[in-house]
């Protein structure tokens, strides 16, 4: 703390500070400073082209990390892939229902009262009257409803638990991690210590004692226990990623200077170091998106997680495997729309850890 | 090396402790008992319940009640709703099954992944190297509450080849379809990690050295690739293991398998105390003593990790 970062002499003026608020490391002194090209990227650290651009002494724009990045995933065929079919899969389980409600007149929870019929269930694009009909797709669950309209509303809750769980578990991880490695030394052991312990958990089946412990009257209450057992349990990862990326930050000139100029130690992680690790924690994110959708769908399926009139894939799977002999589709159709997006955002995550972190690719 | 066991033995038998009390702490914590159903009973009755459980006393009576026997005699005391048999028969009786479908399951994956993994990374590139991944990645992303039914679907209600549920003793045609269901999530998961490690270190120098002293390529790669190769292979197997405990619960719910996992299930879903924390402690140790087994054997099998 005590010694202040050396000024080299061609130092940026005060009206092009050598700091961004955000945490930016002062622009190599070797390339040419454009105060424009510096602003193109604000957030982020040196990126590959603009090393390129330093080694080689020509001077090209630099393209930020995240415009590298994005063109890096639209050359990744598969991961494009996985990205239509996430967007497409997102906008139909938001808008799909009510479209349907719309066109066919079915909510996913509406029941046909007619008392008449003692089977309801009809096999895709089947009429009640066993001919070729357009009003249900995916055919009909147990009580007559729906199942494509089912099926787009688990979508919904699907990935909204997925979502959410993982901003409950980015928000630990993140300020758990940052925090182990910006203290470091005892701190950091212990916490870091806590974390391998934790990790040697059998977490899972401690998140099946507490849902079926705290089992709530009410379906929302169900939810938001599901969202904090699965956030909370999902976090480690996060954490150990997060810190490793801080320890290898904390020593540059940039915190350095932030500490200099009496930056406090809360603002130092979370304005200037926390940003800079976004590369790997977006990537990380999207890979926990499909885990813990498997894990709710797991919960679900046992019957611990989404309670009914709610559904989600893994509820409606659990409810499809009572009859799959008699009707098999009741299963596939939730099933299969499950494995097709959890395939999509795995190929999507993949991809973004390509394109955002080249180092990390196994070739 | 001795010192590392030791070490990391003391501080696996606290965290057992922790693991129990955790799931106490919540049993306590939720509301309710395990007595309280539909209907309400009477107040004597209850009184009774209350008093033959230890209920009316203090909670570090009650804790102690609970942890004492389990200290001493590894005694996790008696099921609640599976009438006069003690934790520890049924974890004995429902151990096996488990452990049947859960050690050929993970036999079949490393067989099948390693395989498939080095092949692919021999042929990098090669059609056999892409649809080897996307057969890996459909089989992460699958999820086995999914691929069970259907394999049932197809193979024993369509084809009639294979019983579709049940326990049939230990080699059994029932086993095939659950340890197939199992298995195929590890079975991607190595693979593709068997690809990853295999890449990395046939560009190493060892590598090019061996080839160099003229070693036949089936040595270079079983020789010398295959073990370095394979440590992200081993590291997995701790992440696995847990991987496992879950999947069985799911498999051994799908196909009515007598095991571990179901009894969990059903315990949670009765609020059978003393069993919950039976087989909750009994994972907890089985996971961490694996994870210490890895360790271990990572240390043989790389000569750089030093503890």
């Amino acid at each position: 703390m005590a010694e202040k970062p050396p000024r080299s002499p061609d130092a940026p003026k005060v009206s092009e500070p050598a700091l961004s608020p955000r945490g930016t490391p002062p622009q190599s002194p070797l390339s040419p400073v454009d105060p424009v090209a510096i602003h193109v990227a604000p957030e982020m650290a040196i990126a590959e082209a603009d090393v390129r651009t330093a080694e080689e002494g020509a001077y090209v724009r630099g393209t930020s990390l995240w415009r590298d990045a994005w063109r890096r995933l639209l050359k990744n065929k598969l991961a494009v892939f996985g990205l239509v079919v996430v967007v497409l899969i997102t906008v139909s389980s938001i808008i799909g229902p009510s479209v349907i409600k719309s066109a066919t007149g079915f909510t996913p929870d509406f029941i046909p009262s007619d008392d008449v019929r003692l089977i309801k269930s009809f096999p895709p694009f089947t009429g009640p009257d066993g001919n070729f009909s357009w009003t249900h797709p995916m055919g009909t669950d147990n009580a007559g409803r729906d199942q494509l309209a089912r099926v787009l509303q688990g979508g919904q809750i699907s990935l909204f638990v997925g979502v959410i769980s993982t901003l409950v578990s980015l928000l630990i991880g993140v300020s758990y991690g940052a925090i182990a490695g910006y203290v470091g030394g005892r701190v950091d052991n212990l916490m870091m210590r806590l974390v391998d312990v934790l990790y040697s958990l059998p977490y899972i089946i401690v998140v099946i004692v507490l849902l079926s412990m705290f089992r709530s009257q009410t379906p929302r209450g169900q939810l938001i226990l599901l969202f904090i057992a699965l956030g909370s349990v999902s976090w480690l990862t996060m954490a150990r990623i997060v810190r490793g990326q801080v320890l290898s930050l904390k020593n540059q000139e940039f915190v350095l200077a932030a500490r200099a100029t009496g930056v406090s130690a809360p603002r130092i992680i979370f304005r200037h170091l926390v940003p800079n690790t976004l590369g790997p924690v977006i990537v990380y994110a999207t890979l926990t998106i499909p885990q813990i959708m498997l894990t709710e769908a797991f919960l679900s399926f046992l019957g611990f997680g989404v309670q009914a009139p709610l559904a989600s894939w893994g509820s409606l799977a659990a409810d499809g495997i009572q009859n799959i002999a008699i009707y098999p589709w009741q299963l596939i159709f939730p099933g299969v729309t499950m494995a097709l997006t959890l395939f999509s955002l795995n190929f999507l995550g993949d991809g973004l850890r390509d394109a955002l972190d080249p180092q990390m690719r196994t070739v | 090396m001795f010192r590392f066991i030791i070490r990391r033995l003391l501080v696996t038998i606290p965290t057992i402790l922790v693991v129990i009390t955790i799931t106490w702490v919540l049993i306590k914590l939720a509301p309710g008992n395990f007595y309280s159903g539909e209907k309400r009973l009477p107040p004597a009755i209850e009184k009774n319940i209350r008093e033959k459980y230890g209920l009316d006393k203090p909670w570090y009576q009650q804790y102690g009640r609970t942890m004492w026997p389990i200290i001493r005699h590894g005694d996790f005391g008696t099921s609640l709703k599976y009438e006069g048999q003690s934790v520890n028969t049924i974890i004995a009786r429902s151990l096996p099954v488990s452990a049947a479908v859960g050690i050929l399951a993970y036999i079949l994956a490393l067989i099948v992944g390693i395989t498939a993994g080095s092949i692919a990374a021999l042929k990098q590139n090669s059609r056999y190297d892409y649809a080897s991944m996307a057969a890996a990645m459909l089989g992460i992303s699958i999820p086995n509450f999914v691929l069970g039914p259907i394999l049932v679907l197809v193979f024993s209600l369509t084809l009639y080849w294979l019983p579709p549920s049940r326990w049939g003793g230990f080699p059994s045609r029932n086993l095939i379809l659950p340890v197939l269901t199992l298995s195929a999530v590890y079975m991607a998961y190595i693979a593709r990690l068997t690809r990853a490690g295999m890449l990395e270190v046939l560009r190493s120098d060892y590598i090019r050295t061996a080839r160099s002293k003229g070693l036949s390529e089936k040595d270079v790669v079983v020789r010398h690739a295959l073990r370095g190769g394979l440590m992200p292979v081993v590291s997995y197997t701790g992440p696995a293991l847990a991987f496992l405990l879950t999947g069985t619960v799911v498999v051994e719910r799908i196909f009515a398998l007598p095991g571990l996992g179901n009894y969990f299930i059903q315990a949670s879903l009765n609020r059978d105390e003393p069993l919950i924390i039976g087989i909750v402690a009994f994972i907890a140790i089985t996971l961490l003593l694996m994870n210490l087994l890895v360790d271990i054997a990572y240390a043989f099998l790389d000569p750089r990790v030093r503890y």
